[in-house]
């Protein structure tokens, strides 16, 4: 049965969480994530879950790395400064292999910054912001409502992949309230983790026997087994073998690449006979929509095209949108960030699809866009107005 | 009755890491001895470490092992502690891991009390990475960063650890495993955060540019800055000065451990009909 209720992004976002089973969650107070924290504490405890706030960002991703490995689905939440120093924290989910969401509700300006104001610009944070080769899955929610679903299927990535996942959602959706309304319960899919059913002895935690993503059991569950941040063997020690290494970081990256279409949601919003296509996603997306629908108004051939899944970034239906585009318009909260994927795929940049022995493996189906681009950029801390972005589609119809 | 080293090793990982003679091997002995005293289950204990030489222990036991990322061994096992809060969780650490990169999470696990064990391989050098200062380099001696003669003040891991609320503290060394594996002992039953300062000897990285690079001399070396509580009570403060002493310094049974506290909450907040919307 729906549910409609009056709250904001990081209410949504930790019903969002509660109702994909996080029990567990770490974090550490900052602008406009804290409510996210808030929530949790509120919520958890009710439930015989555990909330901690720890004593900085670092440990609070720590944290929720040793809850995961301890059997649970676990969380942590920041924005900006906390996201830059969870980083280190980051890379040891994704190599150990280790389910985790982390929301990021953007905002503004590099360092302290515009911590009240909008932005979104850690799209490519998100993509590189950990050291060495990595693979990446980053959601972000449109609207209030998806602030609720996208965490869900955050977390139902997290379980199915064994990887850490972003939410990010933005200062202006964190504190939107606004009337939602949820799916039922009874309607939600909710992935958990493999684990285990071999015997203990034969069980190891890197073993991809049963696919590419090896079933990862609980501490004290009965399966002994080691977990390190070095690079490993299948058995989850430290191995360096040149072979193994490779074929090993390869899948790392393959099992988020081998699943991007049905991982890489988007939505194409009045692109059927369009000529003139804006790229926006996030909150900035809304606006965007507006502009659309005047500009229809005024007969111009327009629609949207709306990353839900930012990486993997879903290139091959935005291929077939570019391919038949005139004009394509990149807007978002930053100096210019997923623009750059964008112009990578026009230009005939394809989706990979796969890396293999040391090879980009290409997805050939699509032509590369004739289209010109142009962008509507803004990172002073407010939300883009629709108006920007009709103006500069009515520039270039 | 002696221990079967095997039923607590992953024997396949041998011969270990470490160099020849290295005291990482005896506090490890003596953590083994200790949890062979107690007759606890290996799928029972959790252990985790950080970054660094004596951080690779987690390698060689056989529990439920994590060998993180270097400082934050401490915040992970809290993570895993409050998820099995029933379940036994170790932490080893170097000086450089527990103190530097990880004094944060060292000084609010005391504060919190949580019922976790952090045995500190206080070998007073970042062993790993070649020799470099640590927070418990002695003042005066050499260091690779530090290589005419160490000028920060250092760090008495036992005081800091009291003061921030650790509710077992005790500091041996190996040139005395008996007593650092009751200690160690003592310090796994303790009901809240324990601390074991076991100083240790890295001859190579810190005893080799200080005149000690042969490991017996070191750890004879490590006996001579050392005191025992008993004998430090007849000793007065001028000949105290520069002496480290061992000894269980610090037990508290009565302040309350985390994860109780924290269950105990949460049998509160779900009694509740308001609150917690
Ligand atoms: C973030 C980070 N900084 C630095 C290092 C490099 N590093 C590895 S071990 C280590 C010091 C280890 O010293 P200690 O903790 O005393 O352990 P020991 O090797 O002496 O046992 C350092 C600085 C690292 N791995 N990660
Ligand atoms: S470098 Fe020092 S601490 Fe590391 S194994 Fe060798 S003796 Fe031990
Ligand atoms: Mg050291």
């Amino acid at each position: 049965m729906k549910r409609a209720v009056v709250a904001n992004g990081n209410e949504m976002v930790v019903e969002g969480a509660i109702d994909a089973g996080c029990r567990f969650f770490a974090g550490y107070p900052i602008t406009p994530s804290s409510e996210v924290a808030e929530g949790m504490a509120r919520k958890l405890p009710k439930l015989g879950g555990v909330f901690l706030q720890m004593e900085d960002e670092i440990a609070s991703i720590a944290c929720a790395i040793g809850g995961s490995l301890g059997g649970e689905k676990t969380m942590t939440a920041s924005s900006g400064p906390g996201i830059s120093l969870k980083q280190e924290g980051v890379g040891l989910a994704c190599i150990a292999e280790i389910p985790l969401v982390i929301i990021n509700a953007m905002r503004g300006g590099p360092s302290t910054g515009l911590p009240t104001r909008i932005a979104q610009s850690d799209i490519m944070q998100a993509r590189w912001g950990t050291h060495g080769d990595h693979p990446a899955v980053a959601v972000c929610p449109g609207s209030v409502a998806e602030c609720y679903t996208e965490t869900v299927r955050a977390f139902n990535i997290a379980e199915e992949l064994r990887t850490p996942v972003y939410v990010l959602s933005d200062a202006f959706l964190a504190h939107l309230s606004t009337k939602v309304e949820l799916p039922g319960k009874e309607e939600l899919k909710i992935a958990n983790r493999l684990r285990p059913t071999v015997k203990s002895e034969e069980y190891y935690p890197y073993d991809t026997r049963f696919g590419d993503v090896p079933p990862l059991a609980d501490y004290f569950s009965g399966y002994r087994f080691h977990v390190t941040g070095l690079n490993h063997d299948k058995t989850g020690f430290p191995n360096i073998d040149p072979v193994l290494q490779e074929s090993e970081e390869e899948r790392l990256i393959n099992k988020v690449l081998k699943r991007q279409e049905t991982i890489g949601t988007y939505e194409n919003y009045k692109l059927e006979d369009a000529q003139i296509v804006v790229v926006a996603y996030g909150s900035n997306a809304s606006g965007a929509k507006e502009a659309v629908d005047a500009a229809r108004e005024s007969g111009i051939k327009v629609g949207l095209f709306r990353p839900i899944t930012i990486w993997p970034f879903p290139s091959i239906p935005f291929q077939k949108v570019a391919a038949s585009a005139k004009q394509i318009i990149v807007t978002e909260v930053n100096l210019g960030q997923i623009v750059y994927e964008i112009e990578r795929i026009m230009l005939g940049g394809r989706a990979v699809t796969e890396i293999k022995n040391g090879n980009l493996i290409f997805d050939t189906r699509h032509p590369r866009s004739s289209a010109e681009l142009s962008t509507v950029l803004q990172a002073n801390g407010t939300p883009i107005r629709p108006n920007q972005i009709l103006s500069q589609i009515k520039e270039v119809a | 009755m002696s221990v079967k080293y095997e039923n607590y090793l992953r024997m396949n990982k041998f011969p270990h890491y470490w160099c020849p003679g290295c005291g990482n091997g005896v506090v490890l002995k003596a953590f083994i001895q200790a949890v062979d005293e107690l007759g606890w289950r290996n799928n029972d204990i959790g252990m985790v470490t950080g970054i660094g030489c004596s951080s690779r222990a987690s390698g060689y036991v056989d529990f439920n092992t994590m060998h993180t990322i270097h400082g934050r061994a401490l915040a992970v096992a809290t993570g895993i502690k409050m998820s099995n809060p029933s379940k036994h969780v170790v932490v080893f650490a170097g000086d450089g891991d527990a103190s530097a990169i990880g004094g944060n999470h060292l000084i609010h696990a005391c504060r919190r009390n949580i019922d976790i064990t952090l045995v500190i391989i206080n070998n007073w050098i970042y062993g790993m990475t070649g020799g470099q200062y640590s927070p418990t380099t002695p003042t005066g001696t050499i260091a690779t960063t530090m290589p005419y003669g160490n000028v920060d003040p250092d760090f008495d891991l036992a005081s800091l650890t009291i003061g921030a609320g650790a509710t077992f503290v005790a500091r041996s060394s190996v040139a005395e495993p008996v007593i650092l594996k009751n200690y160690i002992k003592k310090a796994l039953t303790h009901k809240g955060f324990s601390v074991i300062d076991a100083f240790s000897n890295c001859h190579i990285q810190w005893g080799r540019k200080n005149k000690f690079g042969d490991p017996v001399k070191l750890v004879e070396h490590i006996k001579s800055v050392t005191v025992s509580a008993a004998k430090a009570k007849k000793m007065n403060a001028e000949e105290l000065k520069n002496l480290f002493v061992t000894g269980v310094l610090y037990e508290d049974k009565d302040k309350k451990e985390y994860s109780e506290s924290y269950f105990d909450m949460v049998k509160r907040a779900r009694s509740q009909t308001k609150g917690g919307r």
